[in-house]
């Protein structure tokens, strides 16, 4: 029963960073209809970005916390930056463009960001110090789950609170999903749409920096390469949920994240990222438009 | 009178929303009807259910290809098998192909009634290269009716918005239907354009013996064309006659046209 | 000329930039020996490099802008005057043959005055020619955007390498037997996704092509895992064994033949009844159906014959390399490959052609840059995508005359 417990737990960590990673898959695609692939990048920059400032301000012997705090904002700064720049450089030119040549471009950012982390930076694994203290009361449950683990899960609830409210009760949230629905309308009725999808970026860049720290953390290692793999899973979340619709990319990163957390801990963990492709097929041949999206009719 | 397309009790559902109710409609051979309703009436959705687009969820659409007397039933196909049966359609928002050239366009009509498969096309055989031939004078016939042959080579996406729809309607003729849908075909023409296009439609019908079931908000273009008008107001038929029953009917009236006098 | 605002424009890109790259580019962490590292160096190349980049961006959009205003009023205007095509198409072909006949020259003495190592690379070039001109059918002509398509690759080389470990066969052999093998995956990967749309196919396809490369690399009983199958045959001349000199020559010329072949084929096809519907199939899938092409068929036709090339590819590079494991067959193989058509001009067969020898040949030669290759390729798909989306070579639609057809209509 604990064994099934660490693994629901641990499946549930995982989900959370998925469904963080996730929000911003989401949201962009619900403003702009693109698999924004650099999103995987973003969150990677916002781990780097973080043990960097974490280990400038150690060498400083400042205090664990204050680091971590210091570190959780610098990286969510960046990330948003780089989120920012990203969609002024790779995808406002193509807003008109054939989705396919935004597609290619978005795979290219990917692309040109890892490699220049892996230039500038390093190609190899850097370890990821874990600031986040031992809580007293968790330690009779530290077989099961452990402080990293509570602060993953409740940052990702208070993230998805905050999200939903900026959404559905600001007005930047009520032009943004006038945006998603129709472009041009949102323009004539005086929205300025290029300042909605810019502040989509940096929201789900924001959101995906916060879901970097977490999981270097959690795991302790981190090189170039992480966004990659996240980033597409992260993706098959959204998908899962129902792309656009936030709780769905909740509920969909917390699935795959089950769904790789028990059979990796009841069957073998060789296969662990083949369940998300096959859960991206079947979910887009039996239900394309996820389990909360809503199926659109396409225009003729 | 004979029949080309006979359509009964049909009914689409998107959802919970009724789109299209219990509709009836027929199309005489070699007849232009018009088919005419307020925006948002279900006239497209109409359309794409005849066309295999949409299953409909109720209901039947019969068609009769020249020379066959029996009527067949159609719905719930593809939209090629549709094609291919002799049902040919434009689109209410321009949908060539725009980055190939017009005569290209109008070879792709020609596709459902060429045979070439991979083999025959990379091998070129006598039979490949003969329908190639035929596909290629086919189209330009076609294009020099429709008035379009000084524009053979040129990208599709160059063309003119009249010129367009034009193109539009060559090419579905090249797929050598015996019913031509035209969606709006007058949409966004000026009114030279448009007399133009008259005059094109009667022709198709004359001289090809297409008959043609046509959308259009155009109603001078639509009076002075269609032998039967159908009007329908949210998805149910609210009238149907001559140009001249339509234009006296009150129901009309107070559901369209009345709207439209206004606008 | 230069506006003051536009260097005041400058100027903050550049700050911005340096902002932007400070932690990664200015500060590198020494994690052994706990040290920072500050290179400011490098703040200064981002700042003055940005601020001059800046420029050159605002020109090249500039220069995107009035083209695109010339397409618009071309739309409006009725009198396009046709293309005089006829002539334009002769005065290439006074250059085309005689350079066709010195690239002919070239291609048949190149083993015999190059150094084996030299041949080596160029076959590398030839197999990336035959997956490129596989993978253009796919996105190019077909607008399907397949992510996965290096799986297809794999099938192929792992094909030759499990047939010739197990019975024994020989490469003649596994060539038709890996093409079939490649056109059944393609279809079987090609039924599910039938239905989704540019970027759904291009993440499902990205996923076969992970979940290939996962199971070669786990199921040892299989593919014996990471450490891959050695010690493939490479061809033999009429049951002859060749010593490795002249078998890397014998494979340049089998990858001269499949690769002329491969031209040959892609160009009667892109000017047939079924290059053309897949053409129409990625400008207008609905308006496509709509004429009487069959979706479904148009797009398997599509995946199966992408597919059949590159296993075909594959076979070869098993042959070659006498070696595969499942490195050689990753997500930025994949990317690879879409580099050289997009860079080549989607569609466009000298295009995906010079594209590959590129893309393949530069970081060969030039050492140097061969670290930098990836973050290039990854420039290179952003910048083509805005500046240039048909490539450096562009496809070109064939022209048809029509004098004889008048003539006949009036007859």
């Amino acid at each position: 029963m604990d064994y099934f417990l660490e693994l629901f737990l641990g499946g549930l960590t995982r989900g959370s960073i998925y469904a963080l990673i996730a929000l911003g898959y989401t949201m962009v695609y619900g403003i702009i209809e693109l698999i924004n692939f650099a999103h995987g990048e973003i969150y990677m920059i916002g781990a780097f970005t973080a043990l960097i400032v974490i280990s400038v301000l150690t060498l400083m012997g400042m205090n664990t916390i204050a680091i971590l705090v210091i570190a959780g904002v610098v990286a969510v700064i960046y990330s948003s930056a780089y989120g920012y720049t990203v969609e002024k450089i790779a995808y406002k030119p193509l807003r008109n463009a054939p989705r396919l040549s935004a597609l290619i471009s978005a795979i290219g950012m990917s692309l040109f960001l890892q490699n220049y982390v892996r230039l500038a930076q390093t190609p190899n694994f850097l370890s990821f110090p874990n600031l986040i203290p031992d809580f007293e009361f968790i330690k009779p449950y530290a077989h099961i789950i452990g402080s990293t683990e509570i602060v993953i899960l409740i940052t990702t609830a208070v993230v998805m609170v905050l999200l939903t409210i900026l959404i559905k009760f600001t007005n930047t949230g009520k032009a943004m999903r006038a945006t998603s629905q129709d472009k041009t309308m949102a323009m004539l009725v005086g929205i300025n749409v290029n300042r909605i999808i810019s502040i989509t970026f940096v929201a789900g860049s924001a959101t995906a920096a916060i879901g970097g720290v977490l999981i270097a953390s959690h795991i302790g290692m981190i090189n170039f390469y992480i966004g990659f793999m996240v980033g597409i899973k992260a993706f098959v979340a959204a998908v899962l949920g129902g792309i656009g619709s936030i709780p769905g990319a909740v509920l969909g990163g917390f699935i795959l994240g089950w769904t790789e957390s028990f059979a990796t801990g009841y069957v073998s963990s060789d296969y662990e990222d083949v369940f998300a492709f096959l859960f991206l097929v079947l979910i887009l041949i039996f239900r394309p438009a996820g389990i909360l999206g809503r199926s659109g009719k396409h225009e003729i | 009178m004979e029949c080309a397309l006979k359509v009964q009790n049909l009914s689409m559902d998107f959802g919970g929303l009724r789109a299209l109710d219990d509709l009836d409609l027929d199309v005489g051979r070699n007849e232009i009807v018009a088919l005419i309703g307020p925006n948002g009436a279900g006239k497209t959705t109409f359309f794409n259910c005849i066309t295999g687009i949409y299953p409909p969820t109720e209901g039947d659409v019969l068609i009769s290809a020249r020379g066959k007397d029996r009527l067949e039933r159609i719905n719930g196909i593809k939209p090629n098998k549709v094609t291919e049966k002799g049902l040919a359609r434009t689109f209410q928002n321009i949908r060539l192909f725009p980055n190939m050239t017009v005569l290209e366009n109008v070879m792709i009509g020609r596709h459902c009634r060429m045979h070439a498969g991979i083999l025959g096309a990379v091998l070129r055989g006598p039979s490949t290269t003969r329908e190639e031939k035929e596909a290629v004078k086919d189209s330009y016939a076609i294009l020099e009716k429709i008035g379009l042959a000084q524009f053979v080579n040129e990208f599709a996406k160059n063309l003119s918005y009249g010129a367009q729809r034009r193109l539009e309607i060559a090419r579905a003729m090249a797929t050598e239907p015996f019913l031509l849908l035209l969606d709006e075909p007058a949409a966004g023409m000026n009114p030279n354009e448009t007399r133009e296009l008259d005059e094109l439609i009667k022709q198709i019908r004359d001289k090809e013996g297409i008959s043609i079931l046509l959308i259009e908000h155009d109603m001078k273009l639509v009076m002075s064309m269609s032998d039967r008008i159908f009007v329908v107001d949210y998805g149910r038929k609210i009238a149907q006659g001559t140009p001249n029953e339509i234009r006296n009917n009150p129901v009309v009236i107070k559901a369209y046209l009345g709207e439209e006098a206004d606008a | 000329m230069i506006k003051l605002n536009e260097i005041k424009r400058a100027f903050l890109v550049s700050a911005w930039f340096i902002f932007l790259t400070f932690p990664i580019m200015v500060i590198r962490i020494n994690p052994v020996e706990h040290i920072v590292e500050w290179r400011w160096k490098n703040m200064a190349l981002v700042g003055i490099g940005s601020f001059f980049l800046s420029f050159v961006w605002n020109y090249l959009m500039k220069q995107k802008e009035p083209g695109f205003k010339k397409t618009e009023t071309a739309e409006k205007t009725d009198t396009i005057p046709p293309l005089p095509p006829a002539r334009r198409i002769q005065r290439e072909k006074r250059i085309y043959i005689p350079a066709l006949v010195a690239i002919g020259t070239l291609t048949i003495v190149f083993p015999f005055i190059f150094s084996m190592y030299q041949t080596n690379i160029m076959v590398s070039a030839l197999i990336y020619i035959m997956l490129g001109l596989g993978l253009n059918i796919v996105v190019g002509l077909a607008g399907l955007l397949d992510l996965g398509y290096v799986a297809f690759y794999a099938v192929g080389a792992y094909a030759y390498a499990l047939l010739n470990y197990h019975f024994g066969i020989s490469f003649w052999m596994a060539l038709p037997i890996g093409g079939v093998l490649g056109a059944v995956f393609g279809i079987l990967l090609g039924f599910p996704v039938l239905r989704l749309r540019g970027d759904y196919l291009a993440i499902v396809t990205l996923g076969f092509g992970e979940i290939i490369h996962i199971i070669l690399q786990n199921w040892n009983e299989f593919s014996f895992g990471p450490s891959g199958i050695a010690n493939i045959p490479r061809p033999s001349l009429f049951g002859i064994d060749l010593s490795v000199h002249s078998s890397t020559i014998y494979i340049y010329y089998i990858m001269i033949g499949l690769c002329i072949v491969t031209i040959f084929v892609v160009n009667r096809l892109q000017n047939s009844r079924i290059g053309r519907a897949w053409v129409a199939l990625r400008e207008d899938e609905l308006a496509c159906q709509a004429m009487g092409i069959d979706k479904a068929k148009t797009k398997l036709t599509a995946f199966a014959l992408g597919a059949t090339l590159a296993s075909m590819a594959g076979v070869v590079f098993a042959a070659k390399t006498t070696f595969v494991n499942p490195a050689s067959f990753t997500i930025w193989e994949s990317i690879i490959i879409l580099c050289i058509v997009v860079m080549g001009g989607m569609g466009s067969i000298i295009g995906v052609i010079a594209g590959a020898l590129v893309l393949i040949l530069t970081p060969e030669y030039l050492r140097a840059f061969s670290e930098y290759r990836m973050l290039a390729f990854g420039t290179m798909l952003v910048v083509m995508m805005i500046f240039r989306p048909g490539g450096f070579i562009p496809d070109v639609r064939r022209i048809y005359k029509f004098e004889g057809v008048k003539s006949m209509d009036k007859s």
